[in-house]
């Protein structure tokens, strides 16, 4: 990084304090007013290094954005996909039942939420975009071990105690945002769960797929039905994680939205430590 | 380094709206002008699961008895309705041919006296549903040992009279054990309903690759098609 993008400078909004440094007494009023807002508001702070602009820093290398968006409209499809073969047995467990709890059991996904319009359309959607999603998860992981950035990421046990320092932060427990460098305690903990449960859904995917070839693989699940059930609740946490994701970014951060596209970031966390 | 932004960040807009319009366009159908690209990766999977998963040596787990699924509960499906029955079933025999050097045409009596194979197995439908069943049959590879295919027979053609439908299988997963001419289902010769007179079975296949009705078999060069594979089922729908 040597030049700031000629935009960002043209944009004031963007010079802003930088909210991690508390005023020093905050009013009664500040303090209520944290207690609506999900995150104390940017306002001009009497604190005269708050003043300077935020640095402009590289966060996010190309590989990581191009896997991130690909990601985004690769899992979409399949699971839309995986909607529509679901479409053709919606129950989980041995033909007869009892069926596995599932609150979606004997019932139908609309139109516009599957992909393929009948059972093998979703099935070609669905292993054909195996590939692309399979293969975009294995650059970002590979880049990840081999430029170091799995550092950042990465949970560890040490990251415990921060994330509970963190969650108190949310449930306005703590005032101060604990310091962080380019992502908190409970992020690592969120994309390393998540990076978990995309290597999960690909295994009870082939679990499912070959469950005599790959046996050993569907017995690792509890069997096939069982891997089934897994391959279908990793839908809804793909699907609730993404919900959280994204109000998470407008509602605390959302310079990282530019920072995943362009790269850039000018946001609240600089720091890369 | 000059960066171009707001071009740039034009540029993604344009890619995400267009990837979730082409999305959203692609619910309803296939995939359109994709059709093709997805039947490639098909072909591709096929081969993936034929040259790499499927193992001759590799069988397919039994059960015990307790384990079958009520028979009731076991689903059956076919073209013709009501089911597909032979007039004259006295008059049934399997024709064995194609690129073999001694053709022949089986009756039932004769593939009772073949060597068989008893298994209690999991059935595997496309759809999703699993289902435990006994079956018993002849091994399709004593079959072929019988007719003696020649060196260019690379695949096997099953043919019916459930109405068109017919089935195409390659030589390794045919010549698999557990791959088998089936003329009993739980113990009892077959119902109309499960394939009478005889049908093919195979634990490692899914169930729409498991012809019943059967009338013959014919060894070729040229893979064969599929009732269900010609609309785009995968071909191979090894398990």
């Amino acid at each position: 990084m040597t030049e700031p993008p000629i935009e960002d400078a043209a944009e004031p909004s963007q010079v802003a304090p930088l909210p991690t440094v508390e005023p020093a007494g905050p009013a009664p009023m500040a303090a209520a007013e944290e207690v609506a807002e999900p995150e104390p508001a940017p306002e001009p702070a009497p604190v005269p290094a708050a003043s300077a602009p935020r640095p402009l820093v590289k966060r996010h290398h190309g590989i990581v954005r191009i896997t991130h968006w690909a990601n985004t409209v690769l899992l979409a499809g399949m699971i839309m996909s995986g909607l529509q073969i679901y479409h053709a047995f919606p129950h989980f467990g041995l033909r007869g039942g009892p069926y596995y709890v599932n609150h979606w059991d004997g019932r139908y996904f609309p139109k516009w939420a599957r992909l393929g319009g009948w059972l093998a359309g979703g099935l070609n959607w669905h292993f054909a975009l195996a590939w692309p999603f399979v293969i975009s998860g294995a650059l970002y992981f590979l880049f990840l071990v081999f430029s170091g950035e799995w550092r950042s990421l990465l949970f560890r046990p040490r990251d415990v105690p921060r994330a509970w320092q963190m969650q108190l932060y949310y449930l306005r427990l703590r005032k101060e945002h604990p310091p962080q460098g380019k992502h908190n305690a409970l992020q690592k903990a969120a994309y390393s769960f998540i990076f978990v449960l995309g290597v999960l859904s690909v295994l009870t995917g082939f679990a499912i797929y070959k469950p005599v070839q790959l046996s050993w693989l569907t017995a690792a699940f509890g069997g096939y039905e069982l891997a089934r059930y897994w391959h279908f609740w990793a839908v809804w946490i793909f699907v609730a994680f993404t919900l959280v994701h994204v109000a998470l970014v407008f509602l605390v951060d959302p310079a990282s939205l530019r920072a995943m596209i362009t790269g850039w970031y000018r946001g609240r966390f600089p720091s890369h430590d | 380094m000059t960066e171009h932004p707001l071009s740039r960040r034009d540029l993604f807009r344009l890619g995400l709206t267009a990837g979730a319009a082409s999305l959203a366009g692609a619910c309803g159908w296939q995939g359109g002008p994709l059709l093709p690209l997805l039947r490639g990766f098909s072909r591709l999977n096929d081969r993936v699961g034929e040259k790499i998963l499927l193992s001759s040596h590799r069988l397919a787990p039994q059960y015990p008895i307790s384990a079958r699924t009520p028979e009731r509960l076991f689903p059956a499906y076919s073209l013709t309705h009501p089911l597909p029955q032979l007039t004259d079933s006295g008059a049934w025999a399997l024709e064995v041919g194609g690129l073999v050097r001694k053709p022949q045409r089986l009756t039932l009596e004769m593939l009772h006296a073949l060597p068989k194979v008893t298994y209690t197995v999991k059935h595997h439908c496309v759809e999703g549903w699993s289902a435990i069943g006994t079956w018993t049959g002849v091994p399709v590879s004593a079959v072929a040992a019988m007719v003696e295919p020649t060196p260019a027979a690379q695949y096997l053609r099953f043919d019916t009279f459930d109405r068109s439908y017919s089935n195409g299988w390659d030589l390794k997963s045919a010549m698999h054990p557990q791959t088998i001419l089936a003329y009993a289902f739980n113990d009892r010769p077959l119902t109309p309903a499960h394939g009478a007179p005889l049908r093919l079975y195979s634990p490692v296949k899914l169930g729409y690759k498991l012809t019943k009705y059967l009338t013959k078999m014919s060894f070729t060069a040229e893979r064969p098609g599929g009732y269900w594979e010609d609309q785009g089922y995968p071909w191979l729908g090894g398990v």
